[in-house]
């Protein structure tokens, strides 16, 4: 077991997806000599050299763009978007190329890539490096959508991304890449790329988050617990596709189910997870599934994101009102 | 190699920029070249039938699929007429390990690839999205968003890099990539990027532009306030300017540029000057926007016409030959209709392969809820709508 940042858990799966396969490449804006803005491969590239871990021209469609001709090659590169408010210059190629490669050519050409995206608010950031962009990325067929929140995940789901032939989003919370826990790098992962967990039972309501808002849930849950009230916490990890049994078995048990997310609200993943919600558990849901999540604007100003995010406070608004029915 | 490295290292044009790289001139006139005419000092008069032959073969393709969308068989078609040479003189240029990126236009570069035609129809009838298999033949699928290829051809140049599949003398094994793109396409923020990343990583990658005078409606000077080929100065690597209906000259160019990116040299930016003969496509009305004066005048510069009066000139074909060929294309006509016409629809429930590796539970799931929805019409009880049999028997399981 080793204490680790998720960080520096994301930076030891990479490394160890590259010992693994020479194929492996890392590439983006800074990501070698520098180790990427938030250090998350820092000495990969003293170690790995720099065909492998590649200081790439600064525009994130050439990023991404050569990464489909490097994977048509027969290569795995591992792109790093600098911030998450950086993706759209490059949001073509994923959408309109990567996304499409399998599908057009009738499964014959496979791109087995990762897009690395720190994503989130809630760093005191100026505009365009605090959002949320993974709803644009679920809502594109062929894409295959995560979110880490723990290091264990991190460790283990950066690994599982390289291996996957599909291509992979893979959204990282950077306000937490500074929270640790204990990996076992020997062991191996509990749980499939594409599957919830559930963080913490209860029975009295429904908590579905990911990434960064997974431990706001999981304390509020621990708030709640202290006045009584069982909540359950689902990570969805895995954004596209979303691992809905778990979400439906929790539903029709604590009948409240409430989803949290920092993304602006309307047809976000909360939408998502609500409308199968109600397809699914609508003859055991005592309350509408509420949503607790940013605002439909843009991104604000950072003196008054803490208004805009989420917290545990809000978290127990929305659980109060969902109890309330 | 003929190319000023000298011109290279100070990121200039290797060739005088006035100059229009040109072997065979209009009339059929080989013209010499000094730096160009030992680059095609191998090609015989049986290689000259050969040229020939894929360039009345490529046409027929084209103007074969033109009047299959003109009867309804095919919802679109995207005609080459008048790019023979560029596409001809490029393509026969490729070695069997080069890869071609094309845009949607490159049916000429298909051909010399040995991409069966009529796989060429079904993108456009509405079958499929590209239904050849590019590693069969080292040529891409066709790309539709215009210049996203190009970051695709110096991505997989970076991939031969890092193979080592570039600089070893070893003729069979040193690769070359080359991307397809037209005049337009060079406004494009993907291709500029790409200029930029072949040039400061050396990739294997030749920038093939054909400069067809037109984008859609919009003419060249809508793109560009300086010609093409001499935006490669800017990005650090040579840049020439072929007469694009000149097919001896398209491969001497080509030659030498994809021998460059194999030997380790780094780009190069073609710029074949040609001209859309043809619409944009078959939706498209020429009339709306350009002089059919202009037309007349390239008329004269046609791409085959030179290649026969050369051949008929010296002596280098005769009059059997000539009808041997157009026999042939009147066999790739008749071969195409037949394609064509033969190509099945897709089942309603194929759209649900391939999305994923894998499907996933969603996908299965609503391919389930339409093959039952399309099952419920069924009044038969052979499980069969329309051809739409596969929905049908799965829902009967």
């Amino acid at each position: 077991m080793t204490s680790m940042a998720i960080g520096k858990a994301i930076n030891a799966g990479l490394r160890r997806a590259m010992e693994n396969d020479p194929k492996v490449l890392v590439m983006g804006e800074d990501v070698g000599k520098l180790g990427g803005v938030f250090r998350v491969t820092d000495g990969l590239q003293k170690d790995f050299g720099e065909d492998r871990v590649i200081d790439t021209p600064l525009a994130e469609s050439g990023i991404i763009g050569t990464a489909v001709g490097l994977a048509l090659r027969g290569y795995r590169p591992v792109c790093e978007i600098q911030f998450d408010g950086f993706v759209f210059p490059g949001y073509d190629q994923i959408v309109s190329q990567v996304a499409k490669m399998h599908f057009r050519s009738g499964g014959r050409l496979r791109v087995p890539m990762v897009i690395r995206i720190p994503f989130g608010g809630g760093i005191g950031a100026v505009e365009h490096h605090s959002e949320s962009p993974e709803a644009y990325f679920a809502h594109t067929p062929g894409l295959k959508v995560v979110a880490v929140s723990s290091a264990v995940d991190a460790y283990w789901m950066i690994q599982q991304a390289i291996t996957l032939d599909d291509p992979v989003v893979f959204f990282e919370p950077k306000r937490r890449y500074w929270e640790k826990a204990d990996v076992d790098e020997e062991g191996s992962p509990d749980l499939a790329l594409e599957a919830a967990r559930v963080v913490r039972s209860g029975t009295d309501a429904t908590l579905i988050a990911y990434g960064p808002m997974v431990k706001t849930c999981a304390d509020a849950a621990a708030a709640a617990a202290e006045e009584g009230r069982s909540l359950e916490v689902i990570d969805l990890r895995s954004l596209s596709p979303l691992d809905l049994p778990v979400v439906f078995d929790s539903v029709r048990r604590t009948g409240r189910c409430v989803v949290v997310h920092e993304a602006q609200r309307a047809l976000g993943i909360g939408a998502e997870v609500a409308a199968r919600v109600t397809e699914e558990c609508f003859y055991s849901l005592e309350a509408p599934v509420l949503r607790v999540t940013g605002f439909d604007t843009p991104y604000p100003p950072s003196r008054v994101e803490e208004e805009y995010l989420p917290d545990l406070d809000r978290v127990l608004d929305g659980v109060d009102r969902a109890l309330a029915y | 190699m003929t190319v000023e490295t000298d011109a290279i290292a100070a990121g200039m044009p290797a060739h005088d920029e006035h100059e229009l790289v040109q072997l065979l001139t209009p009339e059929g006139e080989r013209v010499a070249h000094p730096d160009y005419d030992h680059l095609v000092g191998d090609v015989t008069d049986e290689d000259i039938r050969a040229l020939y032959r894929d360039l009345v073969l490529a046409r027929r393709i084209d103007t074969e699929a033109v009047a299959l969308q003109r009867q309804g068989e095919l919802g679109l078609w995207a005609s080459l007429l008048g790019q023979e040479a560029a596409q001809v003189g490029s393509g026969r240029a490729l070695r069997a390990q080069d890869h071609a990126f094309p845009t949607y236009r490159e049916h000429g570069v298909a051909w010399c690839r040995g991409v069966e035609p009529g796989l060429l129809l079904g993108l456009f009838r509405g079958v499929d999205q590209g239904s050849w298999d590019p590693r069969e033949n080292n040529f891409h699928l066709y790309t539709i968003v215009i210049g996203a290829q190009t970051l695709h051809a110096t991505g997989y140049a970076m991939g031969v890099q890092r193979d080592g599949a570039v600089g070893t003398g070893d003729a069979d094994r040193d690769t070359a990539v080359i991307a397809y793109f037209g005049d337009g396409a060079t406004s494009q923020g993907d291709v500029n990027e790409a200029f930029i990343w072949a040039a400061v990583t050396n990739a294997p990658v030749v920038f093939f532009c054909q400069n067809n005078q037109w984008a859609i409606s919009e003419p060249l000077e809508r793109q560009t306030r300086i010609p093409l080929y001499k935006r490669a100065a800017g990005f650090g690597f040579p840049g020439v300017r072929v007469d694009g209906n000149d097919v001896l000259a398209c491969l001497a160019v080509s030659r030498e540029a994809l021998q460059r990116a194999r030997d380790g040299e780094g780009p190069t930016l073609i710029e074949a000057y040609t001209y859309r003969m043809g619409a944009h496509t078959t939706t498209d009305d020429p009339t709306r926007y350009r002089l059919a004066a202009d037309l007349e005048h390239w008329k004269l510069k046609d791409p085959i016409e030179r290649v026969k009066a050369y051949l008929t000139r010296g002596g280098g074909a005769d009059a059997e030959f000539f009808e041997s060929v157009e026999g042939e294309a009147e066999a790739m006509a008749e071969h195409l209709r037949a394609y064509c016409r033969g190509l099945p629809d897709p089942s309603a429930t194929s759209i649900f392969e391939h999305v994923y590796v894998e499907p996933t539970p969603a996908l299965v799931q609503q391919r389930d809820e339409l093959a039952t929805y399309l099952t419920s019409f069924d009044i038969g009880g052979d499980g069969s709508v329309g051809n739409d049999s596969v929905a049908g028997e799965e829902a009967h399981r």
